[in-house]
């Protein structure tokens, strides 16, 4: 593990408005590695996740994708990202295929398709189950599927990282070993992941490292937490993830 | 076929096609970004612009052009950095420039039959100058979004996305609006400011009660434009009403038609889709599964 790492926050601090939401992260993704980022609701996650991106502006502290400062990077193409979505449909009707090749323009010069490109597009359809579905409406498709869709846009350019804000959120159990499944192939590959999830459900086996957040500050970043007593148990369904009130977080920004 | 023979007439109908064509090219991109009244709000600008080609005695419709352009970028900036009160100031700005635009004409000494003209089309007034300005301008707007298309498309569809693919999230924006403000100038000769945006946005409406792909939405939805357009101006030439009105009128019946086209067929595209997969989708199909490894683990 002597190579840079693909992700690196130092100290990360942003607000959204007045209120912070992020005060002083440190995150850390090597190459391979999956890591999954998990928190109660307004614990940060997706914040931090959209400072990488560059969604949401860091106020101090530094972001490096594949060693680069995040402004001065422009090799796209190397990430893949899935954002928080509900459904991939937007105001006009559009195909599975028009929306999964959106993802294929870092890929192209000046967004014009080769066969190679509409190859991969097809590739990506095939490793989220949906080939059959290329010709059809977003619209027609279920929630789970819909999240297969915004998977496949992410993986149509062939990233070596791949980011996902909640890809598990309102998937139906089929899409989720779907998913599952892909996501796996990707690792096996050496696709490195950085994941949002509320919990670790069926992707735990996958995840080498958590990286748990509260309130701002990193408060676990080592093995994925062991689920105890009936969360433990397969099919349980969490569904209460607050964290308890007046825990200190472990400020670990302050410390580097 | 006689309403050839009146050159003013050529002149009508040729910028009614390019009309067709740009209002419903720019539009879908409006409508993808569930931004379908900024049509609306670039025409009402658009009058200080056509007010200032008045008191200045240049050509209104390159002033207009100006004027949009510049109000559409200021709309830009305000939807960045003023989050919280943007459509408050958004609404100062429509209301302002269509305010500025009848106190210029005014204060120039136009007529009030100038300013409905400006409002709501007239085939009369469609100058040889003004038909080179519309044909520029259409050729820009064609080069936008067709040439742009792919790159527009996902910026449309998923802004947050578009940025991770390295795109110019920002200048493709800012293109859009300067294209759609563009097109509002083209239409305002023959369909009016006021009615602009329908052009824009009901074809497109229209066309998407039929389609499943964005690229044949585009496509139908140029035909509709088209069709309307042409046939707006002949009828307005034969039965002397204004028409804007009469195209807007005539889109709307349209999208009546067609939405009324549309139940049919979706009836039958679900019996299609049900006949090619006898057994369900599998993926809905897998309840049973889930409960069997609950209950291999004795709950």
């Amino acid at each position: 593990m002597t190579s840079e790492p693909v992700v690196a926050l130092r100290g990360v601090t942003a607000e959204l408005g007045a209120r912070p939401v992020l005060r002083g992260i440190d995150l850390t993704v090597g190459r391979g590695e999956v890591v999954a980022l998990l928190g109660a609701n307004g614990s940060g996650k997706s914040t931090a996740i959209r400072t990488i991106i560059g969604q949401v502006p860091a106020s101090g502290g530094t972001v490096e994708l594949f060693g680069t400062p995040r402004r001065s990077f422009r090799d796209w193409a190397r990430v893949g990202y899935v954002p928080q979505r509900t459904t991939a449909a937007g105001g006009v009707p559009a195909t599975v295929a028009e929306i999964v090749s959106s993802g294929r323009l870092s890929r192209t010069r000046f967004g014009v398709f080769r066969k190679a490109d509409r190859e991969a597009v097809r590739h990506a359809l095939e490793l989220v189950g949906l080939a059959d579905r290329a010709k059809d409406s977003v619209a027609a498709l279920s929630g789970g599927q819909h999240q297969r869709v915004l998977i496949a846009r992410a993986l149509v350019a062939e990233p070596e990282l791949l980011i996902m804000d909640e890809p598990m959120a309102g998937v139906d159990l089929a899409s989720q070993e779907v998913l599952a499944r892909t996501l796996r192939q990707q690792v096996e590959v050496g696709t490195t992941v950085l994941l949002v999830l509320h919990e670790l459900g069926p992707l735990e086996p996958l995840i080498d490292r958590a990286v748990v957040l509260r309130d701002g500050c990193v408060l676990h970043d080592g093995p994925p937490p062991q689920a105890v007593g009936q969360h433990a148990l397969p099919g349980h369904d969490h569904v209460h993830p607050h964290a308890p009130a007046g825990a200190e977080p472990i400020r670990t920004g302050l410390l580097s | 076929m006689d309403f050839l023979n009146y050159e003013f007439m050529q002149r009508a109908l040729l910028a009614a096609v390019l009309v067709g064509i740009t209002a419903p090219a720019v539009g879908i991109y409006l409508v993808q970004r569930r931004q379908a009244l900024m049509g609306d709000g670039i025409g009402h600008v658009a009058m200080t612009g056509v007010g200032l080609g008045f008191l200045l005695s240049t050509s209104p419709v390159w002033m207009a052009t100006a004027v949009s352009v510049l109000g559409t970028v200021l709309m830009e900036l305000i939807r960045w950095y003023g989050r919280t009160r943007g459509d408050i100031a958004l609404a100062m700005l429509f209301y302002g420039g269509m305010a500025g635009g009848v106190m210029l004409i005014n204060v120039a000494g136009g007529s009030s039959a100038n300013l409905v003209s400006y409002l709501f089309g007239s085939l009369s007034t469609v100058s040889p100058s003004d038909v080179t300005a519309i044909c520029v301008l259409a050729a820009f707007v064609l080069l936008v979004t067709l040439g742009l298309r792919r790159q527009l498309f996902a910026v449309s569809q998923d802004e947050e996305f578009a940025r991770v693919t390295g795109l110019p999230v920002r200048a493709l924006n800012l293109l859009t609006a300067v294209t759609a403000a563009v097109t509002v100038t083209v239409a305002m000769r023959v369909v009016g400011l006021l009615l602009v945006s329908a052009l824009m946005v009901v074809p497109v409406a229209a066309a998407q009660q039929l389609t499943r792909s964005f690229t044949v939405t585009f496509v139908i939805a140029v035909a509709i434009g088209v069709a309307v357009t042409v046939s707006g101006t002949i009828t307005s030439f034969y039965q002397d009403v204004p028409p804007g009105a009469t195209i807007v009128l005539l889109t709307i019946a349209a999208f009546m038609a067609l939405t009324a086209l549309a139940a049919p067929l979706a009836r039958r595209r679900a019996r299609a889709a049900a006949a090619a997969q006898p057994a369900g989708d599998p993926a809905e199909c897998s309840i049973p599964a889930a409960r069997g490894a609950g209950e291999e683990a004795g709950v």
